[in-house]
């Protein structure tokens, strides 16, 4: 196995999380789109870490690290989304162009 | 998978065989062997309330006070050992161990400072557990009640017991845990929710630097073991000394939130929104002297390693002793009074320990824990008559409930420091101040004992003398309220002599001896002989408190019928509101702005007005100067084609300011391509 | 290592259609039409990628990844969809018109990464030796070298925690708070 082909997939993959965040109007699809990326860069530190073979598996800590993270950006993004939702009747980011002149 | 498997064998063998034992001198036998039944019967007497404790005629409550009824005999027990010659033992099991270094136990130490600590959380807590059983008869979810009552007393055991600073924290959270279910027991009111919740959330925050000292110093001892760290205090461990003080803050941190010092003493108050027994049992001998505790049980660090930190003790503890105190003159609420006077008492606790004195402060924690229950199940009693916690509602209750009026005398007195109890207990604390040389910190506590005196005089003022002004005919309230209250009046008149300097009861010794069983030695500064000088300004400045605090509101005097009228014009206000601490604890916000704000208005009325009209006078003579030479003869030209070129490109550039979240954030991707093609191609 | 060598391993062959599978769901979900079967195929690229991650013998992290990501999180998610009442039907506006110029972006972040990766590692080999990373030397790492770390990360979730509840509940309308206070 290759190291590159790994990060080429997940290049890959954080591109699509990229169009996703850019294209989708729907703010739990833009959720997932983040999601995809913060996958990505999991990919990238496992991959890593089987190279560097660290005696700690720090790539691997790390990517748990970012799992916890993800988690709590789910859950309080998603708990954003209901509010807007609750207050605004859309989930549409469109909807929301509130921060302008 | 199978390595998995193998390690919970592991785990369980080392459970059933690995019982290791650490024998010290005068190892208290069996007693001290098996004392972790005290650790584990409330916890028993949990489970068994939650599956039998409806069907039972008091629903759960028997099973409670018996559990502790049991525990007390093991704490009187090793309370009279302790007392004839000292004992001193550990028992531990290891659970884990994270690496080869640090290991993970469960056990329990007995010693001078935990067997203090269990015969109170036991003697207190069996009174109260009695005294429950009447006070919440008939009302609703009372196995609930006991349930969580059990789990209380057992978490605060099981912290109070613990060998390690992680077993510390299981109880410490626990005892959290189960104040959070007691303070919302009436979960209907949402208001009590919202204290609840106020109350954890509170400690939670505090219990982040608790967490994050104990790692600190577990890994820089490379052990949690209270033994282990004590040593390495007192052997001046270089590893231990170079986090000594930052750990040290962080439990310090740990300490004033579970103790509700200043400035976290917001949750206390809004927590007496529990059952009374409740609030006696917290502010006696659980929840709140967990923070004296663990700052007494990590004493050697304090006193041989992070002197440093002592300073900041100091200071938050004589803030809180005075400033908190003066809260309860314009309580109207009866159990707030008590608890701004817990906080108030804790603060004294807290600065004799930071200043040295171990003792000192833990005499204090023994002989408050008897008097505030006294207070606290005094008030309840009253509360249960009057069906109003507010004294408004009170007053000339004397004649209708002798037996409470003549306990909470003996109760108040002793908190005013005039003759009983908490006059011994106080006179050492001020008499560590004064050895040590802290004049100002002396001079503040003697105030905060005269304000201590003045707000019981008023309460007892209010709610014993003059007429009734509430609604129905009190009552002398039941046997089973009335026993408990006689009971603890005993020590809450009598435990001052447990330690008067020079004075060694036989068969019992004093504080002084009990407490000195420790691995290490404590250094107490605590003085030989009573300070007679210091001692009578004390008295004296109670007296003189009460005095002055019954001639304002004595029942005949017209500022009693007016009192709303008697007002200190500054200061009130202020102690209405709380000194605003609890609008500014609302928000981080508001927190960081109040005050800032108020120092910027300070300054801008004080300060700068000052300079403002001076260099506004100069300003103005220039101006008149340019407007008149410079202005008027052609930049005015120059400054309109300025504004009009800002107009313009304004307008260009607000299109760009769309509101569409998805633009900016290509903006960002591209800015972030071009970053990355920059540094890679040119750079 | 020669296009031959690399052919020759079975285990680029499981990686080749397992990465084909991940690429092919990430692609679906910011282009699929419905919001459920989005939300489905991010599935599909995390169960590939807790593939890939046994095959780089990370075994803990990928069934952390399955049990936390699909087993939690979608679940999360797929409630975010029900609540939000988005059409969990075909709707031809979840995705905005104008396509282009993300596409051009997310392209040429692609080959902006993808020319960095091969350029710096691309003959980097992975010794596999199928052997997974023993959990407990993530758990030593963890509870050790990076113990404060994972203090700070469990205190997170739970502010994370506490904040979503802040955030999701429906503030009472005093009236109704009244009424809750009365009974």
């Amino acid at each position: 196995m290759l190291l590159s082909q790994f990060l080429v997939l997940a290049a890959a993959l954080f591109a699509f999380g990229i169009y996703g965040l850019l294209v989708r109007r729907n703010m739990v699809l833009i959720l997932l789109s983040v999601e995809l990326m913060l996958n990505a860069v999991n990919i990238n530190l496992i991959a890593f870490e089987s190279v560097l073979v660290s005696s700690e598996a720090i790539g691997q800590v790390f990517a748990i690290f970012v799992i916890t993270v993800a988690a709590a950006e789910v859950g309080i993004g998603l708990a954003i989304v209901l509010m807007i939702f609750r207050n605004r009747k859309s989930a549409n980011v469109d909807d929301l162009s509130l921060m302008r002149w | 998978m199978v390595a998995s498997l193998s390690a919970l064998y592991n785990l369980a063998i080392l459970a059933a065989e690995d019982v290791s034992e650490e024998v010290l001198a005068g190892d208290g036998g069996w007693w001290a062997d098996t004392a972790g039944i005290m650790l584990i019967l409330p916890f028993v007497a949990f489970a068994l309330i939650l599956i039998f404790g409806k069907k039972l005629k008091h629903k759960g409550g028997e099973i409670a006070v018996a559990a502790l009824a049991i525990n007390l005999v093991w704490a009187t027990v090793l309370l009279l050992m302790n007392a004839n010659g000292g004992v001193l033992d550990q028992t531990t099991f290891e659970i884990g161990r994270i690496g080869s270094g640090l290991v993970f136990e469960l056990g329990w130490v007995v010693d001078g400072l935990s067997i203090l600590m269990f015969f109170l959380v036991n003697f207190v807590g069996l009174l109260v557990f009695v005294y429950a059983l009447g006070y919440m008869k008939g009302d609703v979810r009372v196995d609930w009640f006991f349930a969580a009552f059990s789990l209380f007393a057992g978490a605060m055991l099981i912290l109070v017991g613990a060998p390690n600073l992680v077993q510390l924290i299981i109880g410490w959270e626990g005892v959290g845990l189960a104040s959070y279910f007691l303070i919302g027991f009436y979960w209907e009111d949402i208001t009590n929710v919202k204290a609840g919740n106020k109350a954890f959330l509170t400690n939670k925050v505090a219990d982040v630097g608790l967490i994050l000292g104990a790692i600190l110093v577990g890994v820089a001892v490379g052990s949690w073991d209270f033994g282990a760290i004590d040593f390495a205090a007192f052997e001046g461990a270089p590893e231990l000394a170079a986090v000594a003080s930052v750990g040290g803050l962080l439990l310090f941190l740990g300490a004033i939130g579970k103790s509700a010092q200043f400035p976290f003493h917001i949750w206390l108050p809004d927590a007496m929104a529990g059952p009374t027994p409740v609030s006696a049992l917290m502010h006696a001998a659980t929840m709140v002297t967990a923070g004296v505790y663990l700052m007494a049980r990590m004493f050697p660090l304090f006193q041989y390693l992070a002197q440093n930190v002592r300073i900041v003790m100091i200071v938050i503890g004589t803030i809180t002793l005075f400033g908190i105190g003066l809260l309860a003159i314009v309580a109207d609420d009866i159990k707030k009074v008590l608890a701004y006077s817990t906080v108030s008492q804790l603060g004294y606790m807290m600065t004799a320990i930071a200043a040295g004195g171990y003792t000192a402060g833990m005499f204090h924690l023994l002989t408050h824990a008897t008097f505030k229950a006294l207070l606290f199940l005094g008030a309840g009693s009253v509360i249960h008559s009057v069906h109003s916690n507010n004294m408004s509602d009170m007053g000339g209750l004397r004649k209708f409930m002798p037996t409470t009026y003549w306990t909470w005398i003996v109760g108040a007195l002793a908190l005013s420091g005039i003759g009983l109890s908490g006059f011994w207990s106080k006179d050492e604390i001020l008499a560590v101040m004064g050895e040590k040389g802290l004049s100002i910190v002396l001079w503040i506590s003697i105030a905060g004992a005269f304000v201590t005196a003045f707000y019981m005089a008023r309460a007892t003022s209010l709610i014993f003398f003059g007429t009734y002004k509430g609604e129905g005919t009190p009552h002398e309230s039941p046997r089973i309220l009335t026993v408990p209250l006689v009971i603890l009046a005993v020590p809450a008149a009598l435990a001052g002599f447990l330690n008067i300097p020079g004075l060694s009861i036989p068969g019992l010794g004093n504080v002084t001896e009990w407490l000195a069983v420790r691995l290490v030695p404590m250094g107490d500064p605590h003085a030989v002989a009573i300070n007679f000088g210091l001692a009578g300004i004390g008295l004296g400045v109670a007296i003189l408190g009460a005095v002055v605090g019954w001639l304002i509101y004595h029942p005949d005097a017209e500022t009693q019928l007016e009192r709303d009228s008697f007002e200190i014009p500054v200061l009130y206000p202020l102690l209405r509101r709380k000194y605003y601490i609890d609008d500014l604890a609302l928000g981080i916000v508001a927190f960081v702005k109040g005050p800032l704000a108020r120092f910027v208005d300070w300054t801008n009325t004080y300060v700068l007005d000052g300079i403002v009209n001076g260099v506004g006078g100069l300003v103005k003579g220039l101006g008149v100067f340019v407007y008149d030479t410079l202005d008027q003869r052609g930049v005015d030209g120059v400054f309109n084609g300025l504004s009009a070129a800002t107009d313009g490109a304004g307008s260009v550039v607000r299109r760009w300011q769309s509101g569409r979240i998805q633009q900016y954030a290509a903006s960002f991707v591209a800015g972030v391509l071009i970053l990355v093609a920059l540094f890679v191609f040119v750079i | 290592m020669t296009f031959v060598d690399w052919v020759s391993a079975p285990v680029n062959w499981a990686f080749t259609i397992i990465g084909l599978a991940v690429l092919v769901s990430g692609f679906r979900v910011v282009t699929a039409n419905n919001v459920v079967h989005a939300a489905l195929y991010l599935v599909g690229a995390l169960a590939g990628t807790a593939g890939l991650f046994l095959m780089l013998s990370a075994e803990f992290v990928a069934w952390v990844l399955v049990l936390v990501y699909i087993g939690a999180v979608i679940v999360l998610f797929l409630f975010g969809i029900m609540i939000t009442r988005a059409p969990t039907g075909l709707d031809e506006g979840l995705s905005s018109d104008h396509k282009v110029l993300p596409a051009v972006l997310a392209l040429a972040m692609f080959l902006m990464m993808a020319w960095a990766s091969l350029d710096a590692f691309g003959a980097q080999v992975i010794a596999s030796t199928g052997e997974p990373v023993p959990t407990e030397i993530l758990g030593e790492a963890l509870l050790g070298r990076f113990l404060i770390p994972f203090e700070i990360v469990s205190f997170v979730l739970l502010a994370a925690l506490i904040g979503g509840i802040t955030l999701a509940r429906r503030d009472l309308s005093p009236a109704e708070e009244e009424e809750r206070s009365a009974v």
